[in-house]
């Protein structure tokens, strides 16, 4: 399987080291469709590759990356411009099960560059596309100045209940200050009917499934988006293994009553 | 299937139609003080009257005391580097004016016959055939050179004590399809191959070469012969109950045996080169000086390499502790949720090859010792 | 004006608590409102009373001497703050001030210390609901100096 080659539209610098690229294929190809949750393989010439999710809609057309740079692949990524060209290779993993929404309250959980892979979620419920109750987004950060897609947020804020909070800020930042647990623990919420998606650093989806359990949520309704190193994507380079489960193959996204297990075992 | 006899002095034949059909022959060889698996041409070239010496780290090739072709057990090398090739390339880019250009090194896979395949690595093979084939994604350089591959397997007449095939269910009689399925047999003045077909390829081959009819006493003495392997490596150190090894090994993630088998695993990767299931490989990707021709390589790779498990920051698995219970539970253990079978055929290549003499079996029973 | 009783009712940390025992904590709290950027507990002073916010926001704070205030967290609705009156000295550690408007219950410490003591049950249902709040404010702390978003160097870096 080999990379197709895309052309950057976009290219828009989120904050210092991460930025969005829209890419668009070649004539010769075939847009790569991606759903929630799903990654491609990015390729940059000479350089390898690197596992990103999906950032976009699903009704625009060509695909949506953002990528933080801090390994050689990404850095080489970052220097590319509006209309230069990298490689493609994907859709590749399970997305969110969106399907096993119906009625739910559906809580996204998101910690610094994990509401990457959660935005198309929040793009599906503005589009009306996700047949759930209600929508609520919980995002954390570091810094005011690290806060993801901070205007979309604002605009995000109107449509559905955002709750946006910073680790470490001046008295400049007009938001919240805190951990992400923080506004989750004062939440309302039904535990019978609530669902959470929670994509960020592996410690603090932890903290978030332990007080989500806490609230009542079952594990059967907590899923999580899981990283380790992949070199091929398709199943076969083992180096993401984690436990039984390859991540590019059986996940990124997981059900936590299916890997609570595999969860408390350190360095596996 | 009916089994016929091949006399041993016209094993040449047999080699020589099978590379008639267009395959390219590997069989074992003796060669730097070991018996590979390289280019055979004809049956002078096989290690006729050879075997080796096996135990935890040690392995030495010495004569028999007859001239038996097959006479040797699980050496260095296993099958596998020539279906998963150990470094191929898998794409080539190009930089053009504004775009850039990937084309798939794609390989006119060889049609390779493999003389000698004993039946824990035809089931290697298998295991092999599940993650590159039978999965969800094929890796289509592997799947080009199985899906010509000829296979002449043969039973084993001898096994060493580093062998436990017989617990892993994987031999030493064949049980899984081949081309051709062979037995030697030395008996006083008599040296023949039971040989019978188990393919239409086999049969063309069959009917090329002096072969007649097996007698009933013929086909006692060569399932005698398997019989006396059976029971030897039955009886043999190797031997241990595998029937619970997955639930041993979820239960025991925590077990000190890994702090005692980290003090001495040297994390070298020998284990998982000689291994014939181990798949894992990693790739590198490189351009030339002029910056404008890249090229994506694939390799093996092991998991018990430092980066293998790299993540932003540093690997998941940062000590040989980790490494190794990732190595010897994903054989044992986890294999069977991915592919439905153990990752381990029992030919115990990692016993020998283990430059400090760590036994997989004696592992097994460390961690079952301190569980209780 | 609601009453006292039932705004505390309707605030999650006093959440399924006895009849008897709101009766009791309702005689110690009244209700408050706080302009925004208005002090709600300025450091070292006498600590006597907690709060219980209804609604806004409210910086707990600490001042830099080379760079004013340091924001450490923001609290809503929901949140409750003030533990200093537990214990002596009996005065606030940080500051508390109202980042826009808010409504809070005010409840007087010296009031609770002495109906805790006379009635232990009330005293060990109040502790229960503190040390829970304690103990998630800790967790969060703890999240937060993990600084889980930023680089970190991995273990094998850390030790070679």
């Amino acid at each position: 399987m080999i990379p197709a080659v895309y052309r950057i539209e976009r290219r828009i610098e989120e904050m210092p080291g991460t930025f969005t690229l829209s890419l668009l294929p070649g004539a010769r190809e075939e847009v790569v469709s991606l759903r929630p949750g799903q990654f491609n393989m990015l390729y940059a010439f000479g350089a390898g590759e690197v596992p990103i999710s999906s950032s976009g809609t699903a009704d625009t057309p060509g695909l949506v990356h953002t990528i933080r740079a801090q390994g050689a692949v990404t850095r080489a990524l970052e220097r590319l411009r509006e209309g230069d060209t990298l490689g493609l290779r994907g859709p590749f993993g399970n997305g969110w099960p969106v399907a096993r929404l119906a009625g739910r309250e559906l809580l996204v959980i998101a910690g610094g560059l994990g509401l990457a892979p959660l935005r198309p979620i929040i793009y599906a419920q503005l589009q009306g596309s996700m047949n759930v109750h209600s929508v609520r987004l919980f995002y954390g950060a570091r810094r005011p100045a690290e806060v993801l897609y901070r205007s979309e947020l604002e605009q995000w804020g109107r449509a559905l209940e955002v709750v946006a909070t910073v680790d470490h800020a001046d008295v400049n930042w007009p938001g919240r200050v805190g951990v992400i647990t923080a506004p989750l623990s004062t939440a309302q919420l039904d535990p019978q009917h609530t669902v959470a998606f929670i994509c960020g650093p592996e410690i603090m989806m932890r903290f978030c499934v332990q007080l989500l359990m806490g609230k009542g949520i079952s594990p059967a309704n907590i899923y999580l988006s899981m990283e380790r190193n992949m070199k091929c994507a398709t199943g076969h380079c083992g180096h993401c293994q984690w436990g039984p489960n390859f991540i590019c193959r059986d996940g990124p996204v997981f059900r936590y009553s299916d890997i609570r297990g595999w969860w408390q075992i350190p360095a596996l | 299937m009916q089994s016929f006899i091949l006399e041993a002095c016209h094993l040449d034949q047999l080699i020589q139609a099978i590379r008639q059909h267009g395959f390219q022959l590997v069989g074992p060889r003796l060669q730097d003080g070991a018996i590979l698996y390289c280019e055979i041409t004809a049956a002078d070239q096989l290690p006729r009257g050879w075997t080796d010496e096996q135990e935890k780290g040690r392995y030495r090739v010495r004569r028999r005391e007859d001239d038996a072709f097959f006479g040797y057990n699980a050496g260095p090398h296993s099958w596998k580097k020539f279906l998963q090739q150990p470094r191929r390339p898998v794409w080539r880019a190009q930089k053009a004016a504004h775009a850039m250009q990937i084309e798939a090194v794609v390989e006119d896979a060889p049609a390779m016959a493999f003389l000698g395949v004993r039946s824990c690595e035809l089931h290697a093979i298998a295991i092999q055939d599940r993650v590159f084939v039978d999965n969800r994604f094929r890796n289509e350089s592997y799947a080009g050179r199985r899906e010509k591959l000829f296979i002449a397997a043969v039973e084993c007449a001898t096994a060493a004590p580093t062998c436990f095939c017989t617990s892993m269910n994987t031999g030493p009689e064949v049980s899984l399809p081949a081309d051709l399925v062979m037995t030697e047999v030395i008996h006083d003045t008599e040296h023949y191959f039971l040989i019978r077909a188990g393919s239409a390829r086999g049969e063309d081959i069959l009917h090329q070469i002096p072969v007649e009819a097996a007698t009933a006493r013929q086909l006692r003495q060569a399932a005698a012969a398997v019989e006396r392997v059976r029971q030897q490596v039955e009886a043999g150190p190797r031997s241990f109950d595998s029937s619970d090894l997955k639930a041993l090994l979820y239960r025991n993630f925590e077990s000190p045996a890994w702090d005692q088998v980290a003090e001495r695993c040297l994390s070298c990767a020998n284990c998982t080169m000689a291994c014939p299931t181990c798949f894992c490989s990693t790739v590198e990707d490189t351009t030339d000086l002029s910056g404008d021709h890249a090229e994506r390589w694939e390799r093996w790779d092991s998991c018990f390499t430092a980066d293998f498990s790299h993540l932003t920051g540093g690997p998941v698995r940062a000590d040989t502790r980790s490494r190794y219970r990732q190595w010897i539970t994903h054989k044992l253990a986890t294999w069977h949720d991915q592919f439905g079978t153990s990752g381990c055929v029992g030919c115990g290549r990692c016993i020998a090859w283990c430059p400090v003499g760590i036994d997989i079996t004696e592992e097994v029973e460390r961690v079952r010792r301190l569980e209780g | 004006m609601e009453d006292i009783e039932e705004l505390l009712r309707q605030h999650t940390f006093f959440r399924d608590i006895a009849d008897a025992h709101l009766r009791t904590i309702g005689g110690c709290g009244v209700e408050v409102q706080y302009r925004p950027g208005e002090y709600i507990a300025r450091e070292n002073m006498p600590a006597d009373y907690f709060f219980l916010i209804r609604r806004g926001c409210v910086a707990v704070e600490i001042q830099l001497p080379n760079s004013g205030p340091l924001c450490l967290q923001t609290l809503h609705e929901g949140d409750i703050f003030g533990w200093s009156w537990l214990f002596p000295p009996y005065q606030w550690t940080f500051d508390a001030r109202a980042v826009d408007s808010v409504q809070a219950i005010q409840l007087d410490g010296r009031c609770l210390r002495g109906k805790c003591e006379a009635e232990p049950e009330l005293g060990y249902e109040l502790m229960k609901r503190f040390a829970r709040i304690m103990t998630e404010r800790l967790q969060a702390t703890r999240l937060q100096l993990l600084d889980i978003y930023g680089e970190r160097p991995g273990p094998a870096e850390g030790s070679s």
